[in-house]
């Protein structure tokens, strides 16, 4: 199934908070049941997304590392 | 997750302003209402003069922590006043000053960067507090 990727975040060398920070402010642009693609390289960044999905409701659709990279799929509530 | 947040920042050197404003941050970007209030050395950072100013680190951090900020800000670390600057933009965030500490660093509102939203006193203060988690940093 290939997924929709309405918005892409750059969050590449910035540390936390920013790259939930930028998400959260990108994300209110969105319709709901967009999807938003984050890139980041902030180690604490995965755990950061996993609790961010299932504080706010926006669904972690899917979370991988390429190299340095990681790169999370989210869909707005 | 919607439980207020409430920071008493007295500090005013950048390590701590910074891990203030990363807390800010965090909560704001998780929904929760945050409310700011600077006293003291904190507010003293706050002014429109020095904001950008380098503030300093506290005595813990000695000359291995000044390398190690120093190496985070050139690898584009964003300094705490635009941390926060993010942060009011998701909106919730209300940062103020305690009237008493304006007294003592002698400053009227208009000293101060936009940042700060006004100015309140200790009871307004815990007015705001009550409802959730109060940190003092």
């Amino acid at each position: 199934m290939t997924i929709t990727i309405t918005k892409t975040v750059d969050a590449r060398g910035l540390s936390c908070p920013l790259p939930i920070v930028k998400t959260a402010l990108a994300i209110r642009e969105l319709a709901s049941g967009n999807v938003i693609e984050v890139l980041a390289t902030d180690p604490g960044s995965t755990k950061d997304f996993i609790a961010w999905s299932k504080a706010t409701g926006h669904e972690l659709m899917e979370s991988t590392i390429d190299g340095k990279v990681f790169r999370y799929i989210l869909r707005k509530k | 997750m919607s439980e207020p947040l409430a920071i008493s920042l007295f500090s005013g050197t950048d390590d701590r302003l910074n891990a203030a404003a990363v807390l800010v941050a965090g909560a704001a970007a998780l929904g929760r209402p945050v409310h700011l209030f600077l006293q003291y050395w904190a507010l003293d950072a706050f002014r429109a003069d020095r904001i950008h100013a380098d503030h300093g680190l506290a005595p813990e951090a000695g000359a291995h922590g000044q390398n190690a900020v120093r190496r985070l800000k050139r690898l584009g670390q964003a300094p705490w006043h635009e941390t926060l600057r993010q942060a009011k933009e998701l909106g919730g965030v209300e940062i103020q000053a305690c009237t008493l500490s304006m007294d003592l660093l002698d400053i009227t509102e208009s000293d101060l960067d936009p940042l700060v939203d006004g100015v309140e006193g200790v009871t307004a203060f815990w007015l705001t507090a009550s409802d959730g988690q109060v940190v003092f940093i």
